[in-house]
Protein backbone atom coordinates (compact mmCIF):
# COMPACT_ATOMS: atom_id res chain seq x y z
CA UNK A 1 0.00 0.00 0.00
CA UNK A 2 1.37 3.58 -0.88
CA UNK A 3 1.19 5.52 2.28
CA UNK A 4 -0.32 8.95 0.39
CA UNK A 5 -3.63 9.18 -1.21
CA UNK A 6 -3.21 11.07 -4.05
CA UNK A 7 -5.93 13.88 -5.42
CA UNK A 8 -6.21 12.01 -9.09
CA UNK A 9 -5.45 8.57 -10.70
CA UNK A 10 -5.55 8.59 -14.19
CA UNK A 11 -6.41 4.35 -15.58
CA UNK A 12 -5.57 4.34 -19.21
CA UNK A 13 -3.45 6.28 -21.66
CA UNK A 14 -5.13 6.69 -25.26
CA UNK A 15 -6.30 10.20 -26.03
CA UNK A 16 -8.24 10.41 -23.26
CA UNK A 17 -6.42 9.70 -20.50
CA UNK A 18 -3.15 11.92 -21.47
CA UNK A 19 -5.31 14.62 -21.96
CA UNK A 20 -6.69 14.15 -18.36
CA UNK A 21 -3.53 14.34 -17.64
CA UNK A 22 -1.67 17.16 -19.48
CA UNK A 23 -4.99 19.09 -17.84
CA UNK A 24 -5.00 17.59 -14.15
CA UNK A 25 -0.80 18.08 -14.21
CA UNK A 26 -1.13 21.37 -15.19
CA UNK A 27 -3.74 22.10 -12.18
CA UNK A 28 -0.79 20.81 -9.78
CA UNK A 29 -2.79 18.12 -9.04
CA UNK A 30 0.20 15.63 -9.76
CA UNK A 31 -1.86 12.84 -11.01
CA UNK A 32 -0.62 9.17 -11.33
CA UNK A 33 -1.44 7.33 -14.75
CA UNK A 34 -1.13 3.61 -15.03
CA UNK A 35 -0.51 3.19 -18.76
CA UNK A 36 -0.98 -0.69 -18.95
CA UNK A 37 1.75 -2.82 -19.60
CA UNK A 38 1.57 -3.89 -23.27
CA UNK A 39 -1.09 -1.71 -24.95
CA UNK A 40 -0.26 1.52 -23.51
CA UNK A 41 -0.75 4.48 -25.98
CA UNK A 42 -4.20 2.81 -26.76
CA UNK A 43 -5.97 2.58 -30.27
CA UNK A 44 -3.89 4.51 -31.86
CA UNK A 45 -0.54 2.48 -31.71
CA UNK A 46 -1.88 0.04 -34.14
CA UNK A 47 -2.53 2.79 -36.55
CA UNK A 48 -0.48 4.59 -39.56
CA UNK A 49 -1.14 8.12 -40.34
CA UNK A 50 -3.56 10.10 -38.44
CA UNK A 51 -4.69 13.11 -40.64
CA UNK A 52 -7.72 14.38 -38.92
CA UNK A 53 -5.65 15.29 -35.68
CA UNK A 54 -5.90 19.09 -35.90
CA UNK A 55 -2.64 21.09 -35.94
CA UNK A 56 -0.69 18.39 -37.66
CA UNK A 57 -1.05 19.79 -41.35
CA UNK A 58 0.68 16.67 -43.02
CA UNK A 59 -0.60 14.34 -40.77
CA UNK A 60 0.76 12.72 -37.96
CA UNK A 61 1.90 8.78 -37.10
CA UNK A 62 -0.49 7.48 -34.35
CA UNK A 63 2.66 5.91 -31.97
CA UNK A 64 4.74 9.57 -32.74
CA UNK A 65 1.31 11.80 -31.23
CA UNK A 66 0.59 9.21 -28.40
CA UNK A 67 4.46 9.59 -27.61
CA UNK A 68 3.99 13.67 -27.75
CA UNK A 69 1.10 13.40 -25.69
CA UNK A 70 2.82 11.57 -23.10
CA UNK A 71 5.74 13.40 -22.87
CA UNK A 72 3.25 16.56 -22.63
CA UNK A 73 1.72 14.78 -19.67
CA UNK A 74 4.83 14.30 -17.86
CA UNK A 75 6.52 17.76 -18.69
CA UNK A 76 3.35 19.50 -16.41
CA UNK A 77 4.70 16.15 -13.59
CA UNK A 78 1.91 13.61 -14.67
CA UNK A 79 3.45 10.32 -12.63
CA UNK A 80 3.70 7.29 -14.92
CA UNK A 81 3.04 3.37 -14.10
CA UNK A 82 3.99 1.20 -17.33
CA UNK A 83 1.82 -1.70 -15.95
CA UNK A 84 -1.67 -2.63 -16.06
CA UNK A 85 -4.66 -2.44 -13.06
CA UNK A 86 -5.86 -5.77 -11.99
CA UNK A 87 -8.18 -4.34 -9.41
CA UNK A 88 -10.48 -1.42 -8.25
CA UNK A 89 -12.82 -0.52 -5.23
CA UNK A 90 -14.03 2.81 -6.36
CA UNK A 91 -17.21 2.69 -4.03
CA UNK A 92 -15.59 4.23 -0.87
CA UNK A 93 -14.53 8.08 -0.13
CA UNK A 94 -10.93 6.84 -0.97
CA UNK A 95 -10.27 4.62 -4.23
CA UNK A 96 -7.93 1.95 -4.51
CA UNK A 97 -5.89 0.98 -7.59
CA UNK A 98 -4.00 -2.20 -7.49
CA UNK A 99 -1.42 -2.46 -9.82
CA UNK A 100 -0.28 -5.79 -11.69
CA UNK A 101 2.96 -5.85 -9.25
CA UNK A 102 0.60 -6.05 -6.45
CA UNK A 103 0.91 -2.31 -5.12
CA UNK A 104 -2.38 -0.57 -4.03
CA UNK A 105 -2.48 3.39 -5.08
CA UNK A 106 -5.15 5.39 -3.51
CA UNK A 107 -6.88 8.74 -4.26
CA UNK A 108 -9.82 10.55 -3.93
CA UNK A 109 -10.34 10.83 -7.71
CA UNK A 110 -10.45 8.88 -10.55
CA UNK A 111 -10.31 8.97 -14.17
CA UNK A 112 -11.33 5.83 -16.22
CA UNK A 113 -9.82 6.16 -19.82
CA UNK A 114 -9.00 3.20 -20.80
CA UNK A 115 -10.79 2.66 -24.03
CA UNK A 116 -11.98 -0.32 -26.01
CA UNK A 117 -10.65 -3.55 -27.40
CA UNK A 118 -11.25 -5.18 -30.50
CA UNK A 119 -14.09 -7.61 -30.58
CA UNK A 120 -13.69 -11.72 -31.42
CA UNK A 121 -15.43 -13.77 -33.67
CA UNK A 122 -16.03 -15.64 -30.83
CA UNK A 123 -15.53 -18.97 -32.19
CA UNK A 124 -13.38 -21.99 -30.98
CA UNK A 125 -10.98 -22.28 -33.53
CA UNK A 126 -10.20 -18.45 -33.44
CA UNK A 127 -7.49 -18.85 -30.56
CA UNK A 128 -5.60 -21.81 -32.02
CA UNK A 129 -5.02 -19.27 -34.97
CA UNK A 130 -4.37 -16.39 -33.33
CA UNK A 131 -1.25 -14.86 -34.44
CA UNK A 132 -1.34 -18.30 -36.75
CA UNK A 133 -3.13 -16.23 -39.65
CA UNK A 134 -5.67 -14.52 -37.19
CA UNK A 135 -5.48 -11.07 -36.78
CA UNK A 136 -6.69 -8.33 -35.59
CA UNK A 137 -4.31 -5.56 -36.89
CA UNK A 138 -3.23 -5.23 -40.34
CA UNK A 139 -0.79 -2.65 -40.05
CA UNK A 140 0.90 -4.84 -37.75
CA UNK A 141 0.84 -8.12 -39.51
CA UNK A 142 -0.27 -7.23 -43.12
CA UNK A 143 3.48 -7.27 -43.66
CA UNK A 144 3.38 -11.81 -43.15
CA UNK A 145 1.15 -12.40 -46.10
CA UNK A 146 2.76 -10.99 -49.49
CA UNK A 147 1.45 -13.21 -52.04
CA UNK A 148 -1.29 -14.67 -49.82
CA UNK A 149 -4.90 -15.21 -49.64
CA UNK A 150 -6.44 -12.89 -47.34
CA UNK A 151 -10.20 -12.28 -46.27
CA UNK A 152 -11.06 -9.37 -44.14
CA UNK A 153 -14.77 -9.80 -41.82
CA UNK A 154 -16.71 -6.97 -41.08
CA UNK A 155 -18.76 -3.90 -42.57
CA UNK A 156 -17.51 -1.16 -41.34
CA UNK A 157 -15.34 1.71 -42.10
CA UNK A 158 -12.33 0.09 -40.00
CA UNK A 159 -13.05 -3.16 -42.42
CA UNK A 160 -13.20 -1.08 -45.75
CA UNK A 161 -9.65 0.77 -44.77
CA UNK A 162 -7.73 -3.10 -43.56
CA UNK A 163 -8.98 -4.71 -46.61
CA UNK A 164 -7.70 -1.35 -49.18
CA UNK A 165 -4.82 -1.86 -47.46
CA UNK A 166 -3.96 -5.35 -47.45
CA UNK A 167 -4.83 -5.42 -51.24
CA UNK A 168 -1.02 -3.75 -51.35
CA UNK A 169 0.14 -7.34 -49.74
CA UNK A 170 -2.48 -10.09 -50.95
CA UNK A 171 -2.15 -11.82 -54.11
CA UNK A 172 -6.06 -12.05 -53.69
CA UNK A 173 -8.59 -10.25 -51.08
CA UNK A 174 -12.19 -11.55 -49.70
CA UNK A 175 -14.21 -8.89 -47.92
CA UNK A 176 -16.77 -11.10 -45.49
CA UNK A 177 -19.49 -9.48 -44.20
CA UNK A 178 -23.05 -11.05 -43.33
CA UNK A 179 -25.17 -8.08 -44.56
CA UNK A 180 -25.43 -7.51 -48.52
CA UNK A 181 -23.91 -3.85 -48.62
CA UNK A 182 -21.37 -2.43 -46.52
CA UNK A 183 -21.97 -0.18 -43.09
CA UNK A 184 -18.86 2.19 -44.34
CA UNK A 185 -19.21 5.51 -45.06
CA UNK A 186 -19.56 6.05 -48.85
CA UNK A 187 -15.89 7.10 -49.78
CA UNK A 188 -14.63 3.94 -48.13
CA UNK A 189 -17.24 1.83 -49.78
CA UNK A 190 -16.71 3.14 -52.84
CA UNK A 191 -13.30 2.53 -52.89
CA UNK A 192 -13.62 -1.33 -52.03
CA UNK A 193 -16.24 -1.41 -54.88
CA UNK A 194 -13.65 0.01 -56.92
CA UNK A 195 -10.48 -2.44 -55.96
CA UNK A 196 -10.26 -4.80 -58.58
CA UNK A 197 -8.28 -6.73 -56.19
CA UNK A 198 -10.94 -7.57 -53.50
CA UNK A 199 -14.11 -9.53 -54.30
CA UNK A 200 -16.98 -9.58 -51.58
CA UNK A 201 -18.27 -11.98 -49.63
CA UNK A 202 -21.76 -11.07 -48.92
CA UNK A 203 -24.26 -12.15 -46.89
CA UNK A 204 -21.51 -14.89 -45.16
CA UNK A 205 -20.79 -15.71 -41.77
CA UNK A 206 -17.85 -17.41 -40.65
CA UNK A 207 -18.57 -20.59 -39.10
CA UNK A 208 -15.21 -22.30 -38.69
CA UNK A 209 -11.09 -22.00 -39.25
CA UNK A 210 -9.25 -24.79 -40.49
CA UNK A 211 -5.67 -25.40 -40.79
CA UNK A 212 -2.34 -27.23 -39.72
CA UNK A 213 -0.12 -24.82 -37.48
CA UNK A 214 -1.24 -22.15 -39.38
CA UNK A 215 -4.80 -21.33 -40.90
CA UNK A 216 -5.50 -22.48 -44.53
CA UNK A 217 -9.30 -22.30 -45.07
CA UNK A 218 -12.59 -21.00 -43.83
CA UNK A 219 -16.10 -22.26 -43.88
CA UNK A 220 -18.42 -19.70 -44.50
CA UNK A 221 -22.38 -20.08 -44.60
CA UNK A 222 -24.62 -18.54 -46.24
CA UNK A 223 -26.68 -16.34 -44.35
CA UNK A 224 -30.16 -16.73 -46.20
CA UNK A 225 -29.85 -20.11 -47.25
CA UNK A 226 -27.87 -21.53 -44.44
CA UNK A 227 -25.67 -23.31 -47.11
CA UNK A 228 -21.75 -23.59 -46.32
CA UNK A 229 -18.79 -23.04 -48.30
CA UNK A 230 -15.04 -23.45 -47.95
CA UNK A 231 -12.75 -20.54 -48.54
CA UNK A 232 -8.86 -20.86 -48.62
CA UNK A 233 -7.11 -18.49 -46.92
CA UNK A 234 -3.54 -17.74 -45.33
CA UNK A 235 -4.61 -14.94 -44.00
CA UNK A 236 -7.89 -13.55 -41.59
CA UNK A 237 -8.49 -9.68 -40.20
CA UNK A 238 -11.02 -9.36 -38.18
CA UNK A 239 -12.76 -5.71 -38.07
CA UNK A 240 -16.19 -6.68 -36.72
CA UNK A 241 -16.12 -3.70 -33.80
CA UNK A 242 -15.02 -2.85 -30.63
CA UNK A 243 -15.90 -3.41 -27.00
CA UNK A 244 -15.46 -0.64 -24.27
CA UNK A 245 -12.72 -2.23 -21.86
CA UNK A 246 -15.43 -2.20 -18.71
CA UNK A 247 -14.71 -5.81 -17.29
CA UNK A 248 -12.79 -4.33 -14.19
CA UNK A 249 -15.54 -1.63 -12.96
CA UNK A 250 -18.04 -4.48 -13.77
CA UNK A 251 -20.72 -4.06 -10.43
CA UNK A 252 -19.06 -0.66 -9.03
CA UNK A 253 -19.64 1.62 -11.80
CA UNK A 254 -23.38 2.11 -13.99
CA UNK A 255 -22.84 0.26 -17.40
CA UNK A 256 -25.38 0.41 -20.16
CA UNK A 257 -26.34 -2.81 -21.98
CA UNK A 258 -23.65 -2.73 -24.05
CA UNK A 259 -20.54 -2.50 -21.34
CA UNK A 260 -19.94 1.52 -21.76
CA UNK A 261 -19.73 3.08 -18.44
CA UNK A 262 -22.88 5.63 -18.01
CA UNK A 263 -22.19 9.27 -17.53
CA UNK A 264 -24.28 12.51 -16.89
CA UNK A 265 -24.27 13.83 -20.02
CA UNK A 266 -22.59 16.96 -20.52
CA UNK A 267 -20.68 16.17 -17.30
CA UNK A 268 -18.07 13.22 -17.33
CA UNK A 269 -19.67 11.80 -13.85
CA UNK A 270 -20.44 8.38 -13.06
CA UNK A 271 -22.72 6.72 -10.26
CA UNK A 272 -19.83 6.79 -8.04
CA UNK A 273 -18.76 9.98 -6.35
CA UNK A 274 -15.29 10.97 -7.42
CA UNK A 275 -15.19 8.34 -10.50
CA UNK A 276 -15.34 9.90 -13.96
CA UNK A 277 -14.98 8.22 -17.10
CA UNK A 278 -13.88 9.70 -21.01
CA UNK A 279 -13.18 8.40 -24.27
CA UNK A 280 -14.12 5.01 -26.08
CA UNK A 281 -15.26 3.69 -22.78
CA UNK A 282 -18.12 5.79 -22.64
CA UNK A 283 -18.49 6.83 -26.16
CA UNK A 284 -20.91 4.77 -28.99
CA UNK A 285 -21.11 7.05 -31.55
CA UNK A 286 -17.84 9.31 -32.27
CA UNK A 287 -14.94 7.50 -31.43
CA UNK A 288 -12.26 9.93 -32.30
CA UNK A 289 -8.73 10.50 -30.98
CA UNK A 290 -9.85 14.25 -30.82
CA UNK A 291 -13.04 13.18 -29.42
CA UNK A 292 -11.64 11.26 -26.85
CA UNK A 293 -9.26 14.19 -26.26
CA UNK A 294 -12.15 16.71 -25.43
CA UNK A 295 -13.55 14.22 -23.22
CA UNK A 296 -10.51 13.57 -21.24
CA UNK A 297 -10.10 17.08 -20.68
CA UNK A 298 -13.81 17.19 -19.54
CA UNK A 299 -12.91 14.73 -17.16
CA UNK A 300 -9.56 16.28 -16.03
CA UNK A 301 -11.48 19.60 -14.91
CA UNK A 302 -14.73 17.30 -13.65
CA UNK A 303 -11.96 15.96 -11.33
CA UNK A 304 -10.25 19.60 -10.61
CA UNK A 305 -13.96 20.83 -9.79
CA UNK A 306 -14.91 17.92 -7.12
CA UNK A 307 -11.67 17.91 -5.40
CA UNK A 308 -11.96 22.03 -4.58
CA UNK A 309 -15.86 21.32 -3.23
CA UNK A 310 -14.12 18.50 -0.95
CA UNK A 311 -11.15 20.27 0.04
CA UNK A 312 -13.45 23.36 0.62
CA UNK A 313 -16.08 20.88 3.02
CA UNK A 314 -12.86 19.61 4.89
CA UNK A 315 -11.71 23.70 5.67
CA UNK A 316 -15.59 24.71 6.42
CA UNK B 1 21.82 -3.79 -18.87
CA UNK B 2 21.04 -5.98 -21.68
CA UNK B 3 22.54 -9.22 -22.78
CA UNK B 4 20.55 -9.26 -25.98
CA UNK B 5 22.57 -10.00 -29.20
CA UNK B 6 20.69 -9.52 -32.87
CA UNK B 7 20.75 -12.20 -35.11
CA UNK B 8 20.11 -12.90 -38.92
CA UNK B 9 18.41 -15.01 -41.38
CA UNK B 10 22.69 -16.07 -41.71
CA UNK B 11 23.75 -16.12 -38.14
CA UNK B 12 20.40 -17.97 -36.87
CA UNK B 13 21.51 -21.65 -36.87
CA UNK B 14 24.74 -20.88 -35.42
CA UNK B 15 23.70 -19.09 -32.64
CA UNK B 16 20.07 -20.37 -31.91
CA UNK B 17 19.85 -24.02 -33.05
CA UNK B 18 23.06 -24.91 -32.34
CA UNK B 19 23.27 -23.44 -28.54
CA UNK B 20 23.94 -25.27 -25.83
CA UNK B 21 21.40 -22.97 -23.73
CA UNK B 22 18.04 -22.05 -24.09
CA UNK B 23 17.67 -19.45 -26.60
CA UNK B 24 14.75 -16.51 -26.36
CA UNK B 25 14.10 -15.06 -29.70
CA UNK B 26 12.00 -11.84 -29.93
CA UNK B 27 10.80 -11.20 -33.52
CA UNK B 28 10.67 -7.61 -33.55
CA UNK B 29 10.14 -4.46 -36.32
CA UNK B 30 10.05 -0.98 -35.98
CA UNK B 31 6.31 -0.80 -36.80
CA UNK B 32 5.48 -3.04 -34.14
CA UNK B 33 4.67 -0.75 -30.98
CA UNK B 34 3.67 -3.42 -28.60
CA UNK B 35 7.79 -4.90 -30.02
CA UNK B 36 8.70 -1.53 -28.49
CA UNK B 37 6.97 -1.67 -24.89
CA UNK B 38 8.45 -5.52 -24.53
CA UNK B 39 11.95 -4.32 -25.52
CA UNK B 40 13.06 -2.76 -21.86
CA UNK B 41 11.21 -5.81 -20.24
CA UNK B 42 13.48 -8.06 -22.15
CA UNK B 43 16.26 -5.83 -21.45
CA UNK B 44 15.84 -6.41 -17.65
CA UNK B 45 15.49 -10.05 -17.97
CA UNK B 46 18.24 -10.92 -20.05
CA UNK B 47 20.32 -9.06 -17.09
CA UNK B 48 18.21 -11.37 -15.10
CA UNK B 49 18.17 -14.76 -16.71
CA UNK B 50 21.60 -14.10 -18.80
CA UNK B 51 23.61 -17.25 -17.39
CA UNK B 52 20.88 -19.50 -17.94
CA UNK B 53 19.04 -18.32 -21.05
CA UNK B 54 20.63 -16.49 -24.37
CA UNK B 55 18.36 -13.49 -25.48
CA UNK B 56 18.44 -12.94 -28.91
CA UNK B 57 16.18 -10.77 -31.40
CA UNK B 58 15.52 -10.63 -35.10
CA UNK B 59 14.83 -7.87 -37.46
CA UNK B 60 11.82 -9.41 -39.57
CA UNK B 61 12.64 -6.52 -41.73
CA UNK B 62 15.85 -7.36 -43.15
CA UNK B 63 15.44 -11.00 -42.46
CA UNK B 64 12.54 -12.82 -43.79
CA UNK B 65 13.71 -16.37 -44.27
CA UNK B 66 13.61 -17.46 -40.87
CA UNK B 67 10.21 -15.65 -39.92
CA UNK B 68 8.19 -17.42 -42.96
CA UNK B 69 10.33 -20.84 -42.04
CA UNK B 70 9.24 -20.69 -38.05
CA UNK B 71 5.25 -19.28 -39.01
CA UNK B 72 6.11 -16.26 -37.36
CA UNK B 73 2.77 -14.06 -38.66
CA UNK B 74 1.97 -11.50 -36.15
CA UNK B 75 4.30 -9.22 -33.56
CA UNK B 76 5.68 -9.58 -31.35
CA UNK B 77 6.49 -13.43 -31.05
CA UNK B 78 8.49 -14.85 -28.19
CA UNK B 79 10.03 -18.25 -29.36
CA UNK B 80 11.78 -20.58 -26.88
CA UNK B 81 14.37 -23.11 -28.04
CA UNK B 82 16.21 -26.13 -26.50
CA UNK B 83 18.54 -28.17 -28.08
CA UNK B 84 17.13 -26.70 -31.72
CA UNK B 85 13.42 -27.38 -31.46
CA UNK B 86 11.40 -24.63 -30.16
CA UNK B 87 9.58 -25.69 -26.81
CA UNK B 88 7.53 -22.68 -26.67
CA UNK B 89 5.88 -19.86 -28.77
CA UNK B 90 3.71 -16.80 -27.98
CA UNK B 91 2.14 -14.51 -29.97
CA UNK B 92 1.43 -10.36 -28.64
CA UNK B 93 2.28 -8.12 -26.15
CA UNK B 94 3.08 -10.05 -23.00
CA UNK B 95 3.49 -8.26 -19.26
CA UNK B 96 6.92 -9.07 -17.44
CA UNK B 97 5.47 -11.38 -14.81
CA UNK B 98 3.51 -13.05 -18.00
CA UNK B 99 7.47 -13.29 -19.19
CA UNK B 100 8.88 -14.47 -16.24
CA UNK B 101 6.72 -17.25 -15.52
CA UNK B 102 7.20 -17.72 -19.47
CA UNK B 103 10.66 -18.11 -18.57
CA UNK B 104 10.71 -20.02 -15.42
CA UNK B 105 9.55 -22.96 -17.32
CA UNK B 106 12.71 -23.16 -18.43
CA UNK B 107 15.36 -22.59 -16.15
CA UNK B 108 16.22 -23.98 -12.80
Amino acid sequence: MSDDIRDVIIIGSGPAGWTAAVYAARAQLKPLVIEGSTDAGGALMNTTEVENFPGFTDGIMGPELMANMRAQAERFGAEVITDDVTEVDLTGPVKLVTDGEGTVHRAHAVILATGSGYRRLGIPAEDTFSGRGVSWCATCDGFFFKDKEIAVVGGGDSAAEEATFLTRFAKNLTLIHRRDELRASKIMADRVANDPKIDMAWNSEIVDLQGEGSLKSLTLRDTRTGETRQLEVQGLFEAIGHDPRSELFVGQVDLDDAGYVKVAHPSTRTNLTGVFACGDLVDHTYRQAITAAGSGCQAALDAEKFLADLHDAALA
Amino acid sequence: MSNITEVTDQTFEQTVLKSAKPVLVDYWADWCSPCKQMSPILDELSAEFGDRVSFVKMDTNTNPVVPASQGVMSLPTLQVFVDGQVVKQVTGGKTRNALVKLLDEFVN
